[in-house]
């Protein structure tokens, strides 16, 4: 019975890893929130049976936020931001899939090379959610790095704000505040870079980063 | 916890966070500036008050010796600038560069930031100080955007995105800190509260603790503007409002340092961890090398003094970084000088780009002769911060010179060459602005200059005499940093 209890704890966080490479090469904005939906949806279950296997209610708590807020409310706001911004259509260029692919992969080992023997004493359980959190952090921030439009960056950010979710999810008993905190900030951070969108909108008509760039132009 | 200092570290986060609150309320913009003004004055007081009650610990908050130190300088700086702000945002709506809300959105955020910053400093455990930095750092992107140029909107957006890798990782390392002590404490609160973990540290599973402290040297360290991390800073500081340019280098990078001797203390605790140590070093003489270099070829005068504060944090985090009584004092006092230099040095920068109407160097020229209150504080604000006798920085940089000589005379070299070419490089950049055939003014301000001469007499003071009991004062706290 433990053992299954563990099984599906980690299919639960491989699938959000898994989730988390499917975001890394999805060149369309749809399809992009999509995939977040689904890495938030998948959050959620993994963060529940957190809360079930360590007899934590309050962890459901976290759970609902992550299902109702990150997998119905910020999905369908982005939808119809990008419609309002009229580049729901837009197909981004992603460059070198295949290396970003494999960079992918190097850095789920290297996590795994860090993480295992670091928490060699813990429980078998958080260990290996710590692991797969590191993963979908460092890949969240893979994704930041190659994309170059400010809704997939949004998104980027996104997924590894979930990755650490998981490992505060997967942390035994911590505190409650923290999870909140969390949800919390990143409620904030929401509305901040909504507010941003639009003003980036008024500035520029239309939302690649690249804009940013030439506009600093001849200046040190 | 006695009741006297609860309530004091409960007032030094509530006046700001219900002055924030009057401030958004209140639509008259001079008004306002007098509430941020007093709201500020007050909270300086309580936090003076610290100074005489017995330090001690419980619920949310705590005071010892260490946060001392950094609330009495923030709260000190939060005031002078208000002070000065208040003169810079006159000029700024009479110019018609900001509206009347967008002064209400400034005061609210100026006292969030004041909060968030008193709440880091006195937070007794490490998840409510990571949550009040992370407020910290959105109500410093909202203002660093404030003007909604391009430019400005591009600096905001890069700090926030840099700001907000960093706040994450450094959330990676905290939930790694709570799952190394957890085994030790137990679940629940004891394995986050800063006074248990300090008291426990020796039994915590090292490797865990190892993994935490890069995380969050590489999370804290991006806010406290260490290269490589540091590319948000520049922008920042020379993008948003010239306060909040002082504020950001003269307070909030100190906050973010302070979270990083805070988990310092905790590794050095462990005898199995890694010292964390060479770490610091080597991050701090990277920023003092690359910022020194950079100085250069600015051309912008925001942009020059904001590298010299990453320069500057990088010579503080490499004296923190060697350890020892001397060094951290030495630290200390590098600290506190630069807070009030650096913040010193943008107030008078700050009217300077009013007159001038421009932030490029090649046209601020004969600052001496045109507008010779200002040009002076720029010369004495400029002479402080490169080292020279007999101010405060000459000491501090001296004791960190002398200390790291007898210790690891070959960490030295890098050290002096890195501060020897920041010296050229400010010298060059002030002798053609202060000096030679002044430039056409554009503008007229009522500059109130009393916030920099308060701050450069106090550099000057700690250069000739330091009072004996700041310097027992500050050998406590370098004992307690180890």
């Amino acid at each position: 019975m433990e053992l299954l209890t563990i099984d599906i704890a980690h299919v639960l966080a491989g699938a959000l890893l898994l989730t988390s490479f499917m975001l890394l090469y999805q060149d369309r904005l749809s399809g992009l929130i999509n995939i977040y939906t689904l890495h938030a949806v998948i959050l959620s279950l993994s963060v529940a049976w957190q809360a079930y296997y360590q007899d934590a209610p309050h962890l459901y708590f976290t759970a609902c936020i992550a299902a109702i807020f990150k997998a119905l409310i910020i999905p369908f706001s982005l939808r119809r931001i990008i419609k309002r911004l009229r580049i729901h259509r837009t197909v981004e260029v992603v460059g070198g899939v295949g290396i970003t692919m494999l960079i992918g992969i190097f850095l789920v080992a290297l996590s795994l090379v860090v993480m295992l023997p670091a928490t060699a004493s813990a429980d078998p359980l958080s260990r290996e959610d710590i692991a797969f959190a590191l993963a979908i952090v460092l890949l969240g921030l893979l994704m930041m790095v190659t994309r170059r439009n400010v809704v997939s960056q949004i998104i980027g950010f996104m997924s590894l704000e979930n990755g650490l979710v998981l490992a505060a999810a997967g942390a035994n008993g911590m505190p409650l505040v923290v999870e909140i905190s969390v949800a919390f900030s990143i409620l904030i951070a929401f509305i901040v870079i909504g507010i941003f969108l639009f003003r980036i909108r008024e500035r520029f008509d239309n939302v690649d980063l690249s804009e940013l760039d030439r506009v600093r132009g001849g200046r040190s | 916890m006695s009741s006297d200092l609860l309530l004091v570290s409960n007032a030094l986060v509530g006046i700001p966070a219900v002055a924030a609150i009057a401030v958004a309320l209140e639509p008259a913009y001079r008004r306002s500036a007098i509430i941020n003004l007093c709201a500020s004055g007050a909270t300086f007081l309580f936090a003076l008050v610290l100074l005489v009650v017995e330090p001690e610990s419980g619920g949310y908050l705590f005071v010892d010796d260490l946060n001392i130190v950094f609330v009495v300088l923030s709260t000190f700086i939060g005031f002078t600038t208000s002070v000065y702000s208040a003169s810079y945002i006159d000029h700024e709506m009479e110019t018609g560069r900001l509206t009347t809300r967008n002064v209400r959105f400034y005061h609210a955020m100026y006292q969030s930031l004041m909060c968030a910053m008193n709440l880091a400093l006195l937070a007794s455990n490490i998840g409510l100080m990571w949550v009040a930095v992370e407020v910290a750092t959105l109500t410093t992107v909202l203002m660093v955007g404030m003007y909604r140029t391009p430019h400005a909107l591009e600096a905001a957006w890069k700090y926030f995105i840099l700001g907000s890798v960093g706040i994450a990782l450094a959330l990676f390392g905290t939930i790694l800190i709570y799952m190394a002590a957890e085994p030790v404490l137990g679940q629940g609160y004891d394995a986050m509260v800063w006074k248990t973990l300090m008291q426990q540290a020796p039994q915590f599973n090292p490797r865990m603790l190892n993994v935490a402290f890069v995380f969050l040297m590489l999370g804290y360290g991006t806010k406290v503007g260490l290269a490589p991390m540091h590319a948000w800073l520049p922008d920042a500081h020379a993008e948003g409002p010239t306060p909040i340019s002082a504020v950001l280098s003269g307070l909030l990078l100190n906050v973010a340092l302070y979270a990083v001797l805070r988990f310092k203390m905790l590794l050095t605790a462990n005898a199995a961890a890694i010292t964390p140590g060479p770490l610091m070093i080597t991050l701090g003489l990277a920023s003092l090398i690359m910022a020194a270099i950079m100085l250069y070829r600015r051309g912008d005068i925001k942009r020059l003094f904001a590298y010299s504060s990453i320069e500057h944090m990088g010579i503080i985090a490499f004296a923190f970084g060697m350890g020892g009584p001397l060094a951290n004092f030495a630290g200390l006092l590098h600290m506190t000088m630069h807070s009030l230099t650096k913040s010193a040095i943008f107030f008078s920068v700050g009217h300077i780009a009013q007159v001038k109407g421009t932030q490029r160097i090649a046209d601020i020229r004969g600052l001496t002769q045109s507008q010779p209150a200002l040009g002076w504080s720029l010369v004495a604000g400029v002479v402080a911060i490169i080292g020279l006798p007999p101010l405060g920085i000459f000491m501090s940089e001296f004791l960190v010179v002398s200390s790291t000589f007898a210790r690891q005379p070959l960490l030295a070299i890098p050290l002096v060459f890195g501060l020897l070419l920041a010296f050229g490089a400010l010298l060059l950049r002030l002798t053609g602005m202060a000096f030679g055939e002044p430039s056409s003014d554009k503008g007229e301000v009522r500059a109130s200059m009393w916030p920099v001469y308060a701050h450069l007499s106090l550099v000057l003071l700690a250069g000739i005499y330091l009072p004996s009991h700041v310097v027992t004062w500050f050998q406590n706290v370098a004992r307690l940093l180890g």
